[in-house]
């Protein structure tokens, strides 16, 4: 697990460093905001000079899956402390809501394991981020290591798609995604997200 | 323009997406529809985000993304599979 998320979290140090933002602000950002993929974009939008409601805007398209994760996870820690679910939202994270999915035990044995998963993978991934924004510009650009970016994407998605449902969801969003490229605001994200949801849906074997 | 209120707004929604449905009392119901749509989410949006990058005709990182979906499949391991696709990406960079 962690192999994985430290060479994204120091591309998205590179990234952010890259595309022109100052390294104290690019840290404060991964503090604050703990979440690569939107970075990564924001990054990007900054640099070709996008209104400031128009990278916030992406920003809630690109993060829309915690919201899903969110619904998730309250069916584990319905029950819990307020104070833990404040926290087990700030740490949520694609890889320690994928660990999750594949823990048994009852619901404080779930809230420790991924309370204890997410501070580690905070922590690595905060760290990585750090090493990337000092390294910063200083690696070859003829290196491409900002494609490495998607493939942690490929990485994380890829083995997702275990049955008909799954694979419907991926191909629908990933055509979607194609389709709807011309539209601004990243809208093709969210687009992408609701045609998958629904290929999804309608190609689930009811178990009634 | 500053960045900083950029960053506060990404922030502040990023969290809240976060939180939504984790500060919602124990006793209301997440609707069944919901709980299903759910279980899609990751697997449409996941996808969403590294296709564009991927799907460029005629470029080598197609190539590369098709390497990075096999390893993906059969290792299932995230550092294999960004290993797999950066160097597949200089191979065939290098044979064109």
């Amino acid at each position: 697990m962690l192999p994985g998320i430290l060479p994204f979290g120091v591309i998205t140090g590179v990234a952010m460093v890259a595309s022109g933002i100052e390294p104290p602000a690019a840290m404060v950002l991964s503090l604050a905001v703990f979440a690569g993929a939107s970075m990564v974009a924001s990054a990007q939008l900054l640099a070709s000079g996008s209104p400031a409601l128009l990278v916030v805007l992406a920003t809630l398209f690109i993060n829309l899956r915690f919201m899903m994760y969110s619904a998730s996870l309250r069916q584990h820690f319905a029950h819990a402390p307020l104070k833990w679910r404040l926290l087990a939202a700030y740490l949520t994270a694609d890889n320690a809501y994928g660990l999750l999915l594949g823990r048994e035990g009852d619901e404080s044995s779930k809230l420790g394991y991924f309370l204890g998963a997410g501070a580690l993978i905070w922590a690595a991934w905060q760290i990585s981020v750090a090493a990337g924004i000092v390294v910063g510009a200083g690696l070859p650009a003829s290196w491409r290591l900002e494609f490495a970016a998607p493939l942690a994407f490929v990485a994380m998605s890829v083995p997702l798609l275990r049955d008909r449902a799954m694979v419907g969801a991926a191909l629908a969003a990933g055509i979607t995604v194609i389709a709807a490229q011309g539209l601004p605001l990243r809208l093709s994200l969210a687009a992408a997200a609701l045609t998958g949801i629904a290929a999804g849906l309608l190609l689930e074997r009811r178990k009634t | 323009m500053s960045i900083w209120p950029v960053l506060l707004g990404m922030a502040a929604v990023t969290y809240l997406l976060r939180a939504s449905f984790l500060l919602l009392p124990p006793e209301v119901e997440t609707p069944p529809l919901l709980k299903r749509a759910l279980r899609y989410v990751p697997a449409a949006v996941l996808t969403a985000i590294w296709v564009p990058e991927v799907f460029a005709p005629g470029d080598e990182r197609l190539l590369a993304g098709v390497v990075a979906m096999a390893v993906a499949w059969r290792w299932r391991g995230t550092f294999a599979t960004i290993a797999a696709g950066l160097l597949a990406l200089h191979f065939f960079e290098w044979l064109t």
